[in-house]
């Protein structure tokens, strides 16, 4: 096929190629425009995309990463007998669950709320946002004072209206809420803004009609808004799993090591794979778990279109 | 709707009365203006710890109000781990990315909008497809090139990679789609303009509105960046965020002097947040529409 276009003039151009106008330079023209995206685009996305899967088969150490021996997959069966690594993926599932369920059902009722007509509703609508603007690594140093086990204020509370204090740090399943509770704060307004924008395209009459039915403001959210916002629960829960999946800054900050906490209680995945690449140095072994990392975001994206495809298909 | 409205992603639909059943009671301001407080909480509690002293921050029963130690638990931390030269370096940083991305997006963003071309679903599909990527799964190979190009713990190893970026190119299609009539290029071309004029005179001063919120989004995602920063700088060259994990990782904590740094980091984006919040909820949700 490319050798017969250069050799002879094609048999059938389009119409819009016809055009006197359409000269060389006219045509060239796209991509001139993208020449300075995908060049870079190329360079520092693209390629190194595609390398990791080169790289995962070798053995690679930090300081002498120019150097690297064929190994085959044994990258990927070393990580398979680490205890270590199925403890990161058993904790980026619970802390993935922790973080996402009640960070998106938060929203969705923020979401109702802000729906109403409210006075200052631009006000709340910026304050729920406010903690998307934080970075990840201030956030995580807030919560963990929060959080502190001795000092901490959440501990205070506790104690002055007489509960025990909780070890948020070496207790796992504290440890892991503690982590969760940073990613909850900082997403929960951006996902609410996110179905508002959806609601805002449900017609308005439908509630109008409801109400009239008597439908209770409950059995409106039930019955109009949910079936209506399906598409963009369905995004959300997406990018949040896939969000889940990469946790990386807030447990790396909790308590401020790359362990996940000294009995690695909640050490995620993409904890492990900096530990392995920048603490212990074996870039090789990192780059596998950047692929399994992948893998499971492609699983967790499959099973997402499976449910929703098989809601979509009851609901008639 | 063929326009899009940044300016009042609030506006009153017209013809509600008032006993619209979407009119909010006393509980729905109770719920709001609670969860407003817990989403505040932990900026005012950044500052009452800038504000205190360490042994006031650990003592039994902590203060719960700013005290008058700000200026000089800022001064410790400009002078801790670098936060003054990180300060700097995350302006050079985010101002530059933001450029890039901006203008990178905006070209590529028109000539996928508007222009037919050999390649064009495959280009766009490629672009939009590794949006869903990790970014992880591409930093060890990154590392790599780095190294090669002898640009560790420089600037341009944390600036080079962010100057395009494959969201900004579809927000700006996105956007160029909806704002720009086909009908204005196909005038501008019978009238003789060149491709270079059609984008400068025409396309630019469309598209300015979209640049803006991506331009906000950029700035502030960059500013943020955690992952490859840590990577890629060390803590004597640092952005504000590699900075803080230094700071943070202390074996001595003094809490209050991490609040002060923690202050000093956030400040910036809040700043650009209290002039511009209006705009960015706006464009949050106009790209969720869309998206």
């Amino acid at each position: 096929m490319a050798i017969t276009t250069t050799r002879s003039p094609r048999p059938a151009a389009p119409a819009a190629e016809r055009r006197p106008r359409a000269r060389w330079g006219a045509r060239a023209a796209p991509y001139g425009y993208l020449a300075p995206f995908f060049a870079l685009f190329a360079a520092f996305g693209l390629f190194p995309l595609l390398y990791t899967a080169y790289v995962s088969l070798h053995r690679v150490e930090l300081q002498t990463s120019q150097q690297m021996d064929w190994v085959g997959f044994q990258n990927y069966t070393r990580l398979l007998e680490d205890p270590f690594f199925w403890n990161a993926l058993r904790n980026t599932f619970t802390i993935g669950v922790l973080s996402t369920v009640p960070q998106l059902v938060m929203a969705l009722g923020l979401a109702h709320l802000l729906n109403y007509k409210l006075r200052g509703r631009t006000f709340f609508r910026v304050a729920m946002l406010m903690p998307y603007a934080t970075s990840v690594a201030a956030a995580t140093l807030v919560f963990a004072q929060l959080f502190g086990r001795d000092y901490g204020l959440l501990n205070w509370a506790l104690s002055s209206v007489g509960l025990n204090p909780v070890d948020w740090q070496a207790d796992t399943w504290a440890s892991q809420i503690g982590v969760s509770a940073v990613v909850t704060w900082r997403w929960t307004g951006y996902n609410a803004l996110i179905y508002l924008a959806g609601m805002q395209a449900i017609g308005h009459e439908l509630y109008e009609s409801a109400a009239m039915d008597g439908a209770s403001r409950w059995k409106q959210f039930l019955h109009v808004t949910v079936p209506g916002l399906r598409p963009t629960i369905i995004f959300t829960v997406v990018v949040s799993t896939i969000g889940a999946t990469q946790l990386f800054g807030e447990p790396l900050l909790y308590e401020g090591n790359a362990g996940g906490g000294i009995s690695h209680q909640y050490q995620t995945l993409g904890l492990y794979m900096y530990e392995q690449g920048w603490s212990f140095f074996h870039l090789g072994r990192a780059a596998a778990v950047a692929w399994v990392m992948f893998l499971l975001i492609v699983l967790l994206a499959l099973a997402n279109a499976a449910i929703a495809a098989r809601r979509n298909r009851t609901d008639r | 709707m063929t326009t899009i409205q940044l300016q009042k992603p609030g506006r009153r639909r017209p013809g509600t009365g008032r006993r619209s059943p979407l009119q909010g009671g006393p509980l729905a301001y109770a719920v709001l203006i609670g969860a407003t407080v817990l989403f505040v909480f932990p900026f005012y509690w950044t500052l009452v710890g800038a504000s205190r002293t360490n042994a006031e921050m650990s003592s039994a029963s902590p203060a719960l109000t700013p005290g008058s130690n700000l200026f000089h638990n800022i001064g410790e931390a400009l002078g801790q781990a670098a936060i003054g030269t990180a300060l700097v370096n995350s302006l050079i940083v985010a101002c530059t990315v933001t450029l890039g991305v901006v203008l990178s997006s905006t070209l590529a963003g028109f000539a996928f909008a508007k222009l037919r071309f050999r390649g064009r679903s495959l280009l766009l599909a490629v672009t939009v497809g590794t949006m869903m990527i990790p970014p992880q799964l591409g930093v060890i190979p990154l590392f790599m090139v780095i190294v090669k190009m002898d640009l560790q713990n420089k600037l341009p190893s944390v600036i080079l990679p962010s100057l395009v970026s494959a969201f900004g190119v579809f927000f700006m299609r996105q956007f160029l789609i909806q704002a720009l009539p086909d009908e204005l290029i196909e005038a501008a071309r019978v009238d003789g303009a060149s491709s270079l004029r059609i984008f400068w005179s025409i396309v630019l001063p469309v598209a300015r509105p979209g640049m803006a919120v991506l331009g906000m989004l950029t700035f502030m995602a960059t500013w943020n960046d955690f992952f490859w920063p840590i990577v890629a700088l060390s803590s004597q060259n640092p952005t504000v965020q590699v900075a803080l994990r230094s700071l943070g990782q202390g074996y001595v904590q003094d809490q209050s002097i991490v609040m002060a740094g923690t202050l000093i980091g956030t400040l910036p984006v809040l700043v650009v947040f209290a002039l511009l919040g209006r705009q960015i909820v706006g464009g949050i949700m106009q790209g969720a529409v869309k998206g």
